[in-house]
This record gives C-alpha cells, sequence and structure tokens, in this order.
C-alpha cells in the first residue's frame, strides 16, 4: 500500500512544482526568464568555458584611467564599515558576481561588498567618490544587457544582504522594503495578506526590488498593474557621494516639487543605489483564468485584443502572443510545456489570462468573448483551462520560448516596442529583408525570425535564429532593425534597459537634446563618474 | 462492441494547486472563497472513457459516456467540464449533506442501476479527503469485479485488460464486464476542454437527482475529531564561522 498512497496526485504533483521551482532558480531564469527579458545584439552564448572578457569583446572600451586602482588601503578601510562576511576578494568566489547568467560579459572586479545597511552603502560610496573608486551596484544579476556586472575593475555593490521587508500597510497595501529583497519572496509575503506584487517576471526568483526598480523591469503584469512609474511610491537612495536621499513616501498622492524618485527607476544605477522601496501592492484576484486561442492573421490578433479590452475589459490581465515560428522550436526543443493543445497549427496563437474577485462573473464573461470570437471566425480554435494545473501549462508555453529559441542555436534577440498595429510586420519586414539579402532560407546565414510579446505593451521580442554567431549576421541586421524601429516610431529597448548592449543605440529613441540632458543630469549627481561607468549613456 | 455505456464520476474538490488552510476551529479544511476543480484522478477517468469512446469510433463502434457527481449545486461546474472534455450526458446528485465514501458508493449505485452502464470509472482516490473507497466499495454493492489503480486499460470484447502498478511491479488482470476501474496517475494526460466543444458542451443534458429521488441513507458513518496542519518546518540558518557553528550545536541544537 506503501507505494500507492505515495503516488497520491497531491503528494507528486507538489513534488515536481518544487523540483521546478528549485530548478528555475538554479538556473535562474534560464528557462522561465525571458518574459520581461531576451537578449540584446551581438555575441556568441559561449554554453562552455570561459566568458570572454567584456573589455576584449569591446576593444574600443578603455578603462577610465581617472579611477583610482583599488589598494589594500581600500579594502582595510571597508574592512571597518563591514563585518567579514560582507566583503569577498576569493577569485572564485567573484566569478559570479563579475559574470551575466546569460555568459555574455565577464568583468574583472577584484572586490565585492555587500553591506547590510542603508548607512553602510552610504559610507562605502562617500569613500568611493572622494578616492574615484568606480562601482557597479548589483541586485539579483539578472539582467539581460550586461547593466549590472562590471566592466573593468569596479567594485560589485551587492544589495544581496539587505533583504528585509521594513512594512506593510494592509490597508492601502503599501509594502516598504530593502532593495535587496527577492521579488518572489516579497510575492510570498503578500500573498499570505491577500496581495500581490505588481510587477510579475520569469526571473522572480532570484530578481531583486532594487534591480526590478533601477532598470524598471516590465513583465507579465504590466498590461493590468501599469509600470514601476506608477506603482512605486518612493524610494530611498544613497547618491554617489553618500548622501541618503530619503524618499520612502508610502502617499498615493504627493505634488511638491520634482519628482526626484522617477530620475532613479530605470537609471541602471548609474544616478546612485537604491537601498529602500515603497511599491504599491494591490490586492491578490481570487479568479483567475487562461485560454489559448489560435488564429489565422495578425489583424485577427488585433481585433482579438481590440474586442478583449472591450469585453474583458477590468479583469483582462494579460494579453500575450506568439507565431507559429515560435510554437514549432517550442515542440522541437522542450520536454516540459512543449504540448500544442490545439489540434491543428496557426499562424499565431495568443494566450490571453483573466483576474477578477467572483469567479461566476469571469467566467460568464470570458465565455461570452470566446464564443463571440468563434462565432465571427475571429479565433479558429482555442482551448480555456479548466484548473490550475492546466493554467501552469498554458502558461509554460509562452514562458518556454526563450529557452526553445535559445536551445535552437545562435539566436539573436532584439526587445522593441512599437505602436500595436505594425507589431507584427516588423517580423515580416525582417525576413523580408534577409531574404532579398540572400542571407534568410535553409543552408543560409538565418534559418528562421520568430516574434512573441506583449501585445497589450505593443512589446515585440524579435528573434532571428542563425546558423552560426558572426559579424556578418550582426553587420546584416544592424542598425537595419534599430532603423526600422525608429521609422516606426517604436523603442529600441522596450524592457530590458541599456547597459553595455544598447547605449550606443541610444540615439535611435531619443533626440540629441534629450541626451544632451540626460548627460547633464549624470554629471551633475555623479561628478565623478564613479557610478556604473562605461553604460547605459553613449560613449562619446 | 457495440453501444458500451461508460459512467465516469467526477468529484469537486479543492484544486490541487491551492494551498490547504485548516479552518480556526481545526474541524475541516478551508473551502469557501477556493478554488475548485475537477479531482485530477477523476478526469483521468474522464479522459479514458473519452479516449476508449474515441477508439471505439474508429472501430465503426459506438459508445456514451455518462459524467456523474454527488454533491452542492456548484458540481455542475465540474460536470461542465466533463461535456466539455467530450462526455456525452452528465448527472447530478443534489446534496449540500456531507457525503462519506459508502454514502457516495450507495448514490452511484442507485444512479447505475437506472442506467446500467457496462463500465464505471472513478478515479483512485480524492485529493480532499485520500479515502480510497468508492470504487472498491461501489464494487462490494453491486456485486461487480474491480480493477483499481490502472496505469493501461485495454477493452475486448466484453471484458478488459487492466495493467496495475503494484508495490515491486506491475500486475496485469483481466475482467469481464461490467466491471469498476479505478484510475492511477499515469494512465493518460487529460485533454484541453476545446472551444468549441465547450460551446457545445452548454447544449448537451445534464438530469439532477436529489438524494430523496434515489432513496439512499447517506448518514455519516464516521465523525471527524480534529484536522491539524503538519508541524511548520523551521527555517535554516547561515552561521558566520565555524566557533558559531559549535555554539549553536551546543547551546541550541544541544548536540554536542
Amino acid at each position: 500500500m506503501a507505494i500507492r498512497f505515495r503516488s497520491s496526485f497531491r503528494l507528486l504533483s507538489r513534488h515536481a512544482s518544487l523540483r521546478a521551482q528549485t530548478l528555475n532558480r538554479t538556473a535562474t531564469l534560464g528557462a522561465r526568464a525571458c518574459i520581461s527579458t531576451s537578449s540584446p545584439t551581438h555575441f556568441a552564448v559561449a554554453p562552455h568555458g570561459e566568458i570572454e572578457f567584456t573589455a576584449d569583446k569591446f576593444p574600443h572600451m578603455k578603462r577610465n584611467s581617472a579611477f583610482k586602482k583599488l589598494s589594500d588601503e581600500d579594502i582595510a578601510y571597508f574592512r571597518t564599515i563591514l563585518a567579514p562576511s560582507g566583503i569577498t576578494q576569493d577569485k572564485e568566489d567573484l566569478q559570479v558576481f563579475n559574470s551575466d547568467w546569460l555568459r555574455k560579459y565577464r568583468g574583472q572586479s577584484k572586490l565585492v561588498l555587500k553591506p547590510a545597511s542603508t548607512e553602510q552603502v552610504s559610507k562605502i560610496l562617500r569613500y568611493c567618490h572622494d578616492n574615484k573608486l568606480a562601482v557597479v551596484p548589483q541586485g539579483g544579476n539578472t539582467g539581460l544587457v550586461g547593466g549590472g556586472v562590471p566592466v573593468f575593475d569596479e567594485i560589485v555593490v551587492s544589495m544581496a544582504n539587505m533583504n528585509s521587508v521594513r512594512s506593510f500597510d494592509k490597508v492601502s497595501g503599501a509594502l516598504v522594503c530593502d532593495a535587496g529583497s527577492i521579488l518572489e519572496v516579497l510575492d510570498k509575503y503578500l500573498e499570505e495578506r491577500g496581495y500581490i506584487m505588481p510587477l510579475d517576471l520569469g526571473a522572480k526568483g532570484s530578481c531583486h526590488i532594487g534591480g526590478n526598480v533601477s532598470t524598471n523591469a516590465g513583465g507579465l503584469r504590466l498590461l493590468r498593474y501599469g509600470s514601476l512609474h506608477g506603482t512605486v511610491l518612493g524610494l530611498e537612495v544613497v547618491l554617489p557621494d553618500g548622501t541618503i536621499l530619503d524618499n520612502l513616501s508610502t502617499l498615493r498622492k504627493d505634488n511638491t516639487g520634482y519628482d526626484l524618485k522617477q530620475l532613479f527607476i530605470g537609471s541602471e544605477g548609474t544616478l546612485g543605489i537604491v537601498t529602500g522601496v515603497s511599491i504599491l501592492a494591490p490586492k491578490r484576484s481570487k479568479a483567475i483564468n487562461v485560454a489559448l486561442l489560435g488564429l489565422n492573421t495578425f489583424d485577427q490578433v488585433q481585433s482579438a485584443f481590440k474586442r478583449s479590452k472591450d469585453e474583458l475589459c477590468e479583469i483582462l490581465s494579460a494579453f500575450e502572443f506568439w507565431d507559429q515560428a515560435a510554437i514549432k522550436l517550442v515542440k522541437e526543443h522542450l520536454v516540459a510545456g512543449a504540448n500544442d493543445p490545439l489540434e491543428s497549427e496557426h499562424r499565431f496563437y495568443v494566450l490571453i489570462e483573466t483576474s477578477g474577485s467572483n469567479k461566476e462573473h469571469d467566467d460568464e464573461k470570458l465565455n461570452q468573448y470566446l464564443e463571440g470570437l468563434l462565432t465571427d471566425d475571429v479565433v479558429q480554435d482555442g482551448v480555456v483551462a479548466q484548473d490550475a494545473t492546466q493554467i501552469q501549462k498554458l502558461w509554460a508555453i509562452r514562458e518556454g520560448i526563450p529557452e526553445a529559441c535559445s536551445k535552437a542555436g545562435a539566436v539573436y534577440k532584439y526587445d522593441i516596442s512599437m505602436p500595436v498595429p505594425v507589431l507584427y510586420q516588423a517580423v515580416e519586414d525582417m525576413q523580408d529583408y534577409l531574404t532579398k539579402n540572400g542571407a534568410f532560407g535553409e543552408g543560409k546565414l538565418f534559418s528562421s525570425v520568430i516574434g512573441y510579446g506583449h501585445v497589450g505593451d505593443g512589446n515585440l521580442h524579435l528573434n532571428v535564429a542563425a546558423s552560426d554567431y558572426s559579424p556578418e549576421a550582426v553587420d546584416l541586421m544592424e542598425p537595419y532593425v534599430f532603423e526600422w524601429t525608429a521609422k516606426h516610431a517604436g523603442s529600441i529597448s522596450a524592457e530590458h534597459g541599456l547597459g553595455v548592449s544598447k547605449n550606443n543605440h541610444l540615439h535611435y529613441s531619443k533626440s540629441p537634446s534629450m541626451i544632451h540632458l540626460m548627460k547633464r543630469f549624470k554629471s551633475l549627481i555623479d561628478p565623478q563618474g564613479i557610478m556604473n561607468p562605461y553604460k547605459y549613456l553613449p560613449d562619446n | 462492441m457495440s453501444n458500451l455505456r461508460i459512467m465516469v464520476a467526477c468529484k469537486r474538490v479543492v484544486d490541487y494547486a491551492v494551498k490547504i488552510r485548516v479552518n480556526a476551529a481545526g474541524t475541516a479544511v478551508e473551502t469557501a472563497n477556493v478554488k475548485h476543480s475537477m479531482n485530477p484522478f477523476d478526469e483521468i477517468g474522464a479522459e479514458q472513457a473519452i479516449q476508449i469512446k474515441e477508439a471505439l469510433a474508429k472501430a465503426n463502434g459506438k459508445a456514451e459516456v455518462i459524467a456523474i457527481s454527488c454533491g452542492p449545486a456548484k458540481a455542475q461546474e465540474t460536470l461542465r467540464t466533463a461535456l466539455a472534455m467530450g462526455a456525452d450526458k452528465a448527472i447530478h446528485v443534489e446534496s449540500n449533506e456531507e457525503l462519506q465514501p459508502l454514502a457516495v458508493a450507495k448514490l452511484l449505485k442507485a444512479v447505475i442501476d437506472k442506467e446500467k452502464p457496462d463500465m464505471v470509472i472513478l478515479g483512485k482516490q480524492a485529493i480532499d479527503d485520500d479515502s480510497n473507497q468508492t470504487g472498491q466499495m461501489l464494487a462490494g454493492l453491486l456485486n461487480w469485479p474491480q480493477a483499481t489503480f490502472a496505469s493501461k486499460v485495454e477493452l475486448s470484447e466484453k471484458a478488459m485488460t487492466v495493467t496495475r502498478e503494484v508495490d515491486g511491479g506491475v500486475e496485469t488482470i483481466k475482467t469481464a464486464l461490467p466491471a469498476i476501474l479505478t484510475t492511477d496517475l499515469r494512465l493518460n494526460t487529460p485533454r484541453y476542454a476545446s472551444l468549441p466543444n465547450i460551446m457545445k458542451a452548454k447544449k448537451k443534458p445534464l438530469t439532477k437527482y436529489t438524494v430523496a429521488d434515489l432513496g439512499v441513507d447517506i448518514k455519516p458513518r464516521l465523525e471527524t475529531l480534529k484536522i491539524a496542519e503538519p508541524a511548520k518546518r523551521q527555517g535554516g540558518k547561515i552561521v558566520e564561522s565555524v566557533d558559531d557553528l559549535i555554539d549553536k550545536l551546543k547551546n541550541e541544537a544541544k548536540v554536542l
């Protein structure tokens, strides 16, 4: 009897999902990641062996000689302010902090500092400011553009030891916490209290809320709860000279003076280190439904989206799409989640999620909406998840796409946003362009162009699969893809940020006068230029 | 085989992905405002019945799948799921009282006497009470053969061959129909309910019975004294140094 009961469903599934979670965390995002993610231009992802130094990959980058080189006195000073466990110099331990999870970027830092309080961060930065030591703030190191790892010998300031919830207001939902708090941990904390974090992304098991704020992370719930520019109520930031800027407000309304916190949201650690975050958590939805639809044209995808805004309205919480090329890769390369629940292949797939407070109400709305789509031939087929397991399995298809792409071989990834009507045109134009240049098709440089992303946010993840990583491939696609994006009034980085990978392409999305003002801000707040150098703003 | 009638029991339970909470009084599991779904083992049963029907259709045979659920009005949602998966009709035995396995087995028997199926499929257990009794009791009441914990089923003329996962290996048994089949986890993977089928399901017949209609005594025979959560696991601690570790082992864990 023992074995029979051991195989009890609840037990098995629980274990399976626990295992999956653990895997998730170790590979950190490998799989679920690129929801809010996917990677930038250039380089090969070298799966084995040593990762090439970023400095070698970008020969044009030179270490700023104005920065001091780390000395024993500096370390002796840091020892006076931090606990022994807060200082890492061991070569092996440093590797984790020097390279990113995609294995694309590798710095040469000799020192990691892990402050445990805002005062310690302040002391560290004041010292670095006075001594011209360059600094890279680092959260969960889950970024995609190399923003969180050093380029040369910058000191890494890891926020991992600042991870407590400071307060939670059960009435307003305002959560105040340390910057090093892990997103998923915060979400669990809120779940117990009936609330939810207003953002969710594949990297949630590793990423820090401070890093989310500093990169203005988007992700899956943006359609519903908006961007961090709206949900962040206040920040505590240590400026490069050590000044503590305490703006940890929990007020929803506060029209007094310049809204300084906005400047730090998405500034990728170039203006200071976020040490505390006050964020507005919405109530957690009791009823969640997920449907997967099969459609023939992108016009139908748009039509389904428009109607979802009319008919599902306030309960709509996600509207994701992917194309046939994407589902093909998922089926070929993924073991888990490799299920295409639809009977025949479709050119487009849409995943719709609703979240609300009343299951009957939501069911009725969703059913009416779906029936309407089917009757009017907007969708050709579809399934509706009947339980939480099926909900997870349907999401696994969408979330498995980035992983499937990376298993297919060399993949160039672009993360662009634009008006929804031209969203898929980007994929088609890219394919035409590559075909015209004789580089697309069997035996050619590029084998497929894959499109997926957040329709609701006008955010396309454009992936181009190639036989190999090569300078020719990059030269062919860039700047074509950036020029295309600029021409269609889009952004060359919708949610991944700039880091070292797109800083020099900023001009495609921002005017010279805007870039000029950005540079003035930077030199005003960080006159020594020690904060996360070589990144974010254009080199020249 | 022509016109095989298969009845599938579908219990509405707290969704298996939901974290279970015991009520404040310690007498039951919280079910208010908690997501409910079809018992996963019953879902496997429904899938099996539909697969048998599809296989028969290919061989010019016919089968009818009847989903049945005993419980409150919301059990009809579970029945609609079974219909959307592909069941032909549904029967709801409505009761707001607590239904223990023996009561369910008796209710099922009463309906089976009317519907006269050739085969009744149940989940090996429901994930809410883990009783693992209803199928066996029903076989006893009907005096039918039973094949429990099925991981594979093959039908032949008026008989079925069932593979079961038992301690130390697999066992294959053959039994005549009519018979009771209870499903194990690896029997199949239940399908999704497709949009066209969800729409069709709305028009499929759903018959309702009350307990009185069936004349069954559902009085509970067992009394639940207490329900408690397992003891909470203590979180791990990271120690700063070897001395610290020794100190903790001596003074906190008291193992040195």
